[in-house]
């Protein structure tokens, strides 16, 4: 029995990974859509802009769709009650995220001003609502939402947007915005690398207090511990290092330090997620009304065989994929710039 | 209710364009692969104009991919709760082993064309190729499991995995997955068969780009008609597993509602199935034949088959709806023989020095044009008999569909559903639009090419 208690801890902390590496990766891609129609000075730019994620983003967003996945396998209440419960807020992404798909493919189609901005508008619109409803989404996940037993949400889209989740969605938002804007000035060169910096300072700007904000919230809103849970010190921390390392990468990129400034505003991304994750542990869907109708690790997770099957292909598979993926972003690995200035 | 037509609304949407992606992007791998293996430029152009084809309908599937993934928690989180030992694994597999493979090496394939050198470009598409093959596998894997399950027990309310192998050994697996593989080639196949002769045609006597056009036809011919055969064959082997683990789905095929030996197959019906038709064309024995191999093979009723069912889950009907059943079946069926019928008459018609001749055909021309509807038919109709022939189950003696729903408002699920149809008929609408101009393009358009470097800017594309 250690050995399954263990297994399913593991899932959980993978599964975490998986929203990291999402979060970290979609985040930038995300950030450009966001930044792209404020830092583009005309339709070179705005292809320029798309050009910079274009060979990526499709292989960012399938860490959701593994995400997804592990989450049904190793943990199939956990996914079927949080998906049904928070069924219109997800439906939104999915919407965001189809326009957002075939944005990229049907832009470059026709030569037409009016096509391009349509298409512009939906890769903006697509990028920002997923955005803001996975800051939302985590917020609410930390401080809980109002459950039935046996976990099942009844609340509606409204009962996701109480104040603090909309803090915590406009904080997702700016801290992409600032990821995203970081990329754009190491990725592309003159005016618009120029533009991508001084849009990333007011981003950072509004990311930091925004997370600041949220972090105070939650923590001062105090849902009690419950059994089995870290101290509450730890996610506090984390969620300061995340405002750290936000104001941190706003610092960076103000002084033209790109590299490090994108590790910075990563970081930051990675600790906000893990304030999330090691805040909810052991639960995976909090009740903020009863404790007992929490759904938690132990009682939401895949028997002993289906985790010990996942288990083994994802040590086999998971660094196949890091690999490649991380052979691609060596290949595309130069700045996109305009022939008169350089190329 | 809303979420049946709701999950039926996005896979077959879904599978719409599934098909067609899968069996493209190995036909441009094979295309670029012949390019340069024979140094031959009108294959190199062919996988170029191909391949731009392939990317319109890849955005589509990937999309549409995505909402499948999560539509199982959306609507259906007590079948998602009930399966997710089992169902769920093949589906994270998928996403790490099949959809990451997909995803990354068509970015590396589309941008990458001028900075790769050509051996890891051409690696690139097939990579892509097998990823959408693995794709298939694995969330056939699970569907697999719906129609047969296998390697479980159930444990508190919960089916639980007991043997991962025998979920991937499960036969109806084998037998679905190299049906709709080859099915996605005939797809694939038809379509490029399609659009060469229209554009062979279409292009002016003397001009280069014809005969690439024709080489086109004539290789399409052959490639459509054998995996067209082929999944005949596979067909009727799954006709085999499905008069064993399914046969519910068999009788209804059939609209045999009476246990019989020797039995016929019918071939049409017009009027009522159960009682008296008005008409009706028959072929003896040959059911039996198809079900066991045998001469005087016995065929289960669907009458006999539901009280054998009531005696064993109880009070209820487990028939499905069998008009949809027996028309999809033989929708399927009738296109697969005209898709084979028509790419034969290309090949006869183009042996030789006679392509010229095939062109002039001004009937013949229109209706392989035409064919590419065919395979479209076919995968809907087989997509809908397979789901349709296992109602009322979801999971196949387990759980019934009406067990398996949400907790989710009505009102929530109409305003999903009717934003899916919305969504998903404008995207419909725009990328027929798309993919018509795109294959009216030159052969050797590549003014916004993918991947195409330009001049002014490294690396522009969209």
């Amino acid at each position: 029995m250690s050995s399954f208690a263990a297994l399913d801890t593991t899932w959980f902390a993978l599964i975490g990974l998986l929203w990291a590496g999402y979060l970290f990766l979609e985040g930038f891609d995300f950030g450009v859509s966001i930044v792209a129609p404020f830092v583009s000075a005309d339709d070179q730019d705005r292809r320029i802009c798309i050009n910079a994620i274009g060979p990526v983003w499709d292989g960012n967003e399938v860490w959701l769709v593994t995400a997804g996945g592990a989450t049904f396998a190793a943990f199939p209440l956990w996914y079927g009650r949080l998906f049904s419960g928070f069924y219109l807020a997800l439906f939104l992404v999915l919407l965001a995220l189809i326009v957002r798909g075939v944005s990229f493919e049907f832009r470059g189609k026709l030569t037409s001003a009016a096509w391009r901005r349509t298409w512009d508008w939906a890769n903006f619109a697509g990028s920002l609502v997923p955005a803001v409803v996975w800051g939302a989404a985590f917020t609410d996940l930390v401080r809980g939402v109002v459950l039935a037993p046996g976990g099942v949400y009844f609340g509606g889209l409204l009962g996701l947007l109480h104040p603090v989740a909309l803090v915590g969605g406009l904080a997702s938002a700016t801290l992409f915005a600032l990821h995203g804007s970081v990329f754009l000035s190491m990725k592309t060169g003159g005016g618009l690398a120029e533009r991508a910096r001084k849009a990333a300072v007011v981003a950072g700007v509004a990311a930091t207090a925004l997370l600041a904000v949220a972090v105070a919230w939650v923590a001062l809103a105090g849902r009690p511990s419950v059994p089995g849970a870290v101290s509450p010190v730890l996610p506090l921390a984390l969620g300061a290092l995340g405002v750290l390392a936000a104001a941190g990468g706003t610092a960076l990129v103000a002084t033209g330090r790109g590299g490090l400034a994108f590790l910075s505003t990563g970081l930051a991304i990675l600790a906000g997620l893990g304030a999330v994750f090691s805040r909810m542990f052991p639960e995976v869907l909090p009740a903020s009304n009863v404790a007992s109708h929490s759904l938690t690790i132990a009682g939401s997770a895949s028997q002993h065989e289906t985790l010990v099957v996942m288990t083994v292909v994802a040590a086999v598979f998971t660094p196949l994929v890091l690999a490649y993926q991380g052979w691609t972003y060596w290949v595309f690995r130069q700045r996109l710039v305009r022939a008169t200035a350089g190329a | 209710m809303l979420a049946r037509w709701e999950f039926s609304v996005v896979t077959v949407f879904h599978f719409f364009f599934v098909p067609l992606t899968i069996g493209l992007a190995f036909v441009v791998a094979f295309m670029q692969t012949l390019a340069y293996a024979r140094h031959d430029r009108d294959w190199d152009r062919l996988s170029r104009y191909f391949g731009r084809l392939l990317l319109i309908e890849m955005a589509v599937g990937i999309v549409t991919g995505i909402v499948l993934e999560f539509q199982f928690g959306l609507n259906w989180s007590a079948f998602s709760i009930f399966v997710g030992n089992i169902f769920g694994a093949p589906l994270a597999i998928e996403a790490l082993l099949a959809f990451f493979m997909e995803s990354t090496f068509i970015g590396l394939w589309v941008f990458g064309r001028d900075r790769l050198p050509r051996s890891l470009h051409l690696v690139s598409i097939w990579m892509v190729s097998l990823g959408t093959v693995l794709s298939a596998f694995f969330i056939l894997a699970a569907n697999s499991w719906m129609q047969h399950p296998v390697g479980y027990r159930i444990s508190h309310g919960q089916a639980v995995l007991t043997n991962f192998w025998a979920v991937l050994a499960n036969p109806v697996l084998w037998g679905s997955f190299v049906h709709t593989v080859l099915g996605a080639f005939a797809t694939a196949g038809a379509l490029v068969l399609g659009i060469s002769t229209w554009r062979a045609r279409r292009e002016p006597a003397g001009s280069e780009h014809r005969p690439a056009f024709l080489q086109a036809t004539r290789w399409s011919a052959w490639f459509t008609m054998v995996s067209t055969v082929l999944v005949a064959v596979s067909g009727d082997v799954q006709a085999r597993l499905m008069d064993v683990y399914q046969p519910m789905k068999m009788a209804a095929a059939e609209a045999l509602y009476h246990t019989e030996s020797g039995a016929s197959f019918s071939l049409l019906t017009i009027g009522n199935l159960k009682n008296q038709p008005i008409f009706q064309i028959r072929i003896p024995h040959l059911l039996s034949l198809i079900a066991d191999l045998s001469w005087d093979g016995q065929v289960k009723g669907i009458d006999n088959l539901q009280a054998a069912d009531v005696a064993r889950y109880g009070h209820g009907s487990y028939i499905p709806v069998v008009p949809l059943t027996y028309w999809s079946f033989r929708a399927m069926v009738g296109a697969g023989i005209c898709i084979i019928l028509l790419s034969a008459w290309v090949i006869w018609a183009t042996r030789g020095t006679r392509s010229e001749a095939f062109l002039a055909k001004r009937w013949g021309t229109r209706a392989v044009v035409a064919g590419i509807a065919l395979p479209f038919i076919a995968n809907t109709t087989g997509w809908v008999f397979t789901e349709a022939g296992r109602q009322p189950w979801v999971v196949n003696g387990l759980m019934t569909v009406a067990k398996g729903v949400s907790s989710v408002t009505t009102a929530d699920m109409a305003l999903t559903l009717g934003a899916f149809v919305l969504v998903y008929s404008a995207l419909g609408a725009l990328d027929a639009w798309l993919f018509v101009r795109a294959s009216k393009r030159d052969l050797d358009d590549t003014g916004h090419d993918e991947g195409h470097a330009d001049a002014e800017v490294a690396g522009l594309v969209y």
